[in-house]
């Protein structure tokens, strides 16, 4: 694995949550803010740790990060009054001048082994009192990671839902160069820095899946001249084939307990359909039997059953199929396309790829009554991934002719577009929470 | 009788090349079969001009036209199908004489389609039109051996670009001879 970037700038523009771009670095713009977006100032923290400079400006990132949210608008530096790093030193009073709901103020202190630790504090303006002291303590090589965890306890006591800050993304790029393209598979944090290179290939490289745990992504492969199913282990960058049968491998899908891979294969017979395999014993067994295709499996919750895209009705639609029985039921009506499910983590929605009068965009399906909103507004919107706490969806999209990922909260109230800053973008992935 | 038979062969073979096609021709096919090239020696020089009109000059009795198919690779698409075109007949049954009698010569099938709709699907479709190509080839006597297929779904489009024209460029299976 190589870095790609190594350190980042220090943020700017806190209110955009724009990042400095790099080589296939993201960026991130919120296109479409919630109207009641919180105003909140995140005072730069005290540094009072080893070293003239922080590798990081704290602060930054925890403002960038509740900014992407849609929820909350930072306030700019400029217009603080001054810059406190402890209770005693702030005076709300004066923050209530600024109009702003949340002030955040904190500083960094040197803990053993050359590690960090980070004390905030939360105050509610107007009520007058605090609301949260905290502290918590970051790795020495991990100081980002621990700004994001904070961001990720302020976000969840100030909106009840859990913060994905720390959380990363994995997407496909492509670049081309005359003829021959390049193809890359990517890890990102969520907020788009520190984008590592997982696989390289001149052959195409498709379907990332996060296994549960994180460590590891599986993804689809024709460096071999056909597709194959390849497991890498990210931190060692180790990898092994689950299958590569004759015909197609794709659509890998791990099981909730990260035991078991749903596929599709296509195998000698020619015909695509659902199979799962158990990963350490090479088992398989086959879920359909239907001369449709059949692709593109992604696992309820509780592991029982599988969502799928089949088109034996005609077109795409989404079926759903308990795995101790043959007999698929369809869950898709409305439309004439409804392909690659994705379930909410609370496995009451389907993310699908949806016609929407000739254009492709992402809806979601209410699992239970079958209604479908359509929640992007694109002309070939695909891939929707929902992120762990099941608030945000990310996707790919065409901006300007160009691959560009970008993410709508469920609620269809925020939108961001995420940009690398050179080649195309796809298929993303929004990794489980970090443990 | 033979001219009797050679009406009733010609009548089949207008209705034949008249028919929408599925994935196949299999009446297509029984135009350029053995049992038709004795009809035809047998005809007399009249009534071969009529014939000839209707059907199009065949690889056999012009001698040129072989290099001319072959050179003929790629099979489009319509959209959402899988259905080969009646215009390629010509083109297929070249290749499909060519495989048939080189036994040791290989095709790779590699199927396409446009970006429009989620990928995995997508490589489902691309397979399905190269399979459509690979029945098309095997219903004219190629070995299954000699056959082989893939799908990239919309993974390498031919033309980039969003529209009409870029699509149609894209869905497509290029016949791809294997050393």
């Amino acid at each position: 694995m190589r870095k790609i970037s190594t350190l980042l700038p220090l943020l700017a523009a806190i209110a955009t949550g724009w990042a400095a771009p790099a080589w296939a670095e993201l960026r991130i713009q919120i296109t479409k803010g919630a109207s009641e977006a919180v105003p909140i100032a995140v005072v730069p923290f005290g540094w009072e740790a080893r070293g003239a400079e922080p590798p990081v400006d704290v602060a930054a990132v925890i403002a960038a990060d509740l900014a992407s949210s849609g929820r909350f608008a930072p306030m700019e530096r400029k217009d603080m009054i001054g810059r406190p790093t402890q209770p005693e030193q702030v005076r709300l009073e004066d923050w209530r001048l600024l109009k702003t709901d949340v002030v955040v103020i904190g500083r960094v202190l040197p803990a053993e082994s050359g590690r960090y630790e980070l004390q905030f504090h939360v105050f509610d303006v107007y009520r007058n009192q605090p609301l949260m002291a905290y502290s918590l303590k970051a790795p020495a090589d991990n100081l980002r990671g621990g700004a994001h965890r904070v961001a990720d306890m302020i976000f969840e006591r100030l909106t009840g839902i859990p913060g994905v800050f720390t959380t990363r993304i994995a997407y496909v790029t492509v670049e081309k160069s005359g003829d021959n393209s390049t193809y890359r598979l990517v890890v990102a944090d969520a907020d788009g820095a520190n984008a590592v290179e997982i696989a390289e290939s001149a052959e195409p490289l498709m379907s990332p899946a996060w296994s549960p745990d994180g460590r590891r992504l599986a993804y689809v492969s024709f460096e071999k001249k056909a597709s194959a199913i390849y497991v890498q282990e990210l931190r060692t960058g180790q990898r092994r084939i689950i299958s590569s049968h004759p015909g197609i491998n794709g659509a890998p899908a791990w099981s909730p307990d990260g035991q078991q891979m749903a596929v599709a294969l296509s195998r000698e017979e020619g015909n695509l359909d659902i199979y799962v395999i158990t990963l350490d014993s090479n088992e398989m067994r086959r879920i359909t039997r239907n001369p449709a295709i059949d692709t593109e499996p992604t696992w309820a919750p509780d592991g029982s059953a599988l969502y799928f895209t089949s088109d034996r009705s005609g077109g795409p639609q989404t079926y759903y199929v308990r795995l101790d029985s043959e007999n698929a039921r369809r869950v898709t009506f409305e439309g004439s396309y409804n392909a690659r499910p994705r379930v909410s983590p609370d496995g009451r929605s389907l993310a699908v790829v949806h016609n929407d009068r000739g254009n492709y965009r992402v809806a979601l399906v209410d699992i239970r009554r079958g209604t479908v909103q359509v929640l992007s507004d694109g002309r070939q919107d695909e891939s929707p991934d929902f992120a762990p706490n099941g608030s945000m969806i990310i996707y790919a999209t065409r901006d300007a002719g160009r691959g560009v990922l970008a993410a709508v909260s469920t609620d269809g109230r925020v939108q961001q577009r995420i940009a690398a800053t050179e080649g195309e973008v796809r298929e993303p992935v929004w990794s489980p929470y970090s443990r | 009788m033979s001219m009797h038979r050679l009406v009733l062969i010609l009548l089949a073979a207008m209705v034949a090349a008249g028919c929408a096609s599925r994935d196949t021709q299999p009446d297509a096919g029984s135009v350029f079969d053995e049992e038709d090239m004795g009809a035809e020696t047998q005809r007399a020089p009249g009534e071969g001009g009529f014939e000839e009109g209707e059907l199009g000059t065949r690889p056999e009795e012009t001698g040129e036209m072989p290099a001319r198919l072959l050179e003929e690779t790629i099979i489009y698409f319509d959209f959402d199908s899988s259905s080969v075109r009646p215009s390629y007949s010509e083109a297929l049954a070249a290749h499909a004489a060519y495989l048939a009698e080189n036994s040791g010569m290989r095709v790779r099938l590699e199927g396409h389609t446009d970006e429009r709709g989620s990928r995995e699907y997508n490589i489902g479709l691309g397979e399905r039109r190269s399979q459509a190509v690979r029945r098309a080839l095997m219903l004219q006597g190629v070995g299954a051996t000699q056959i082989s297929t893939v799908s990239y779904g919309e993974e390498r489009p031919a033309v980039t670009g969003s529209d009409e024209e870029a699509w149609e460029m894209n869905r497509r299976v290029e016949i791809v001879y294997l050393r």
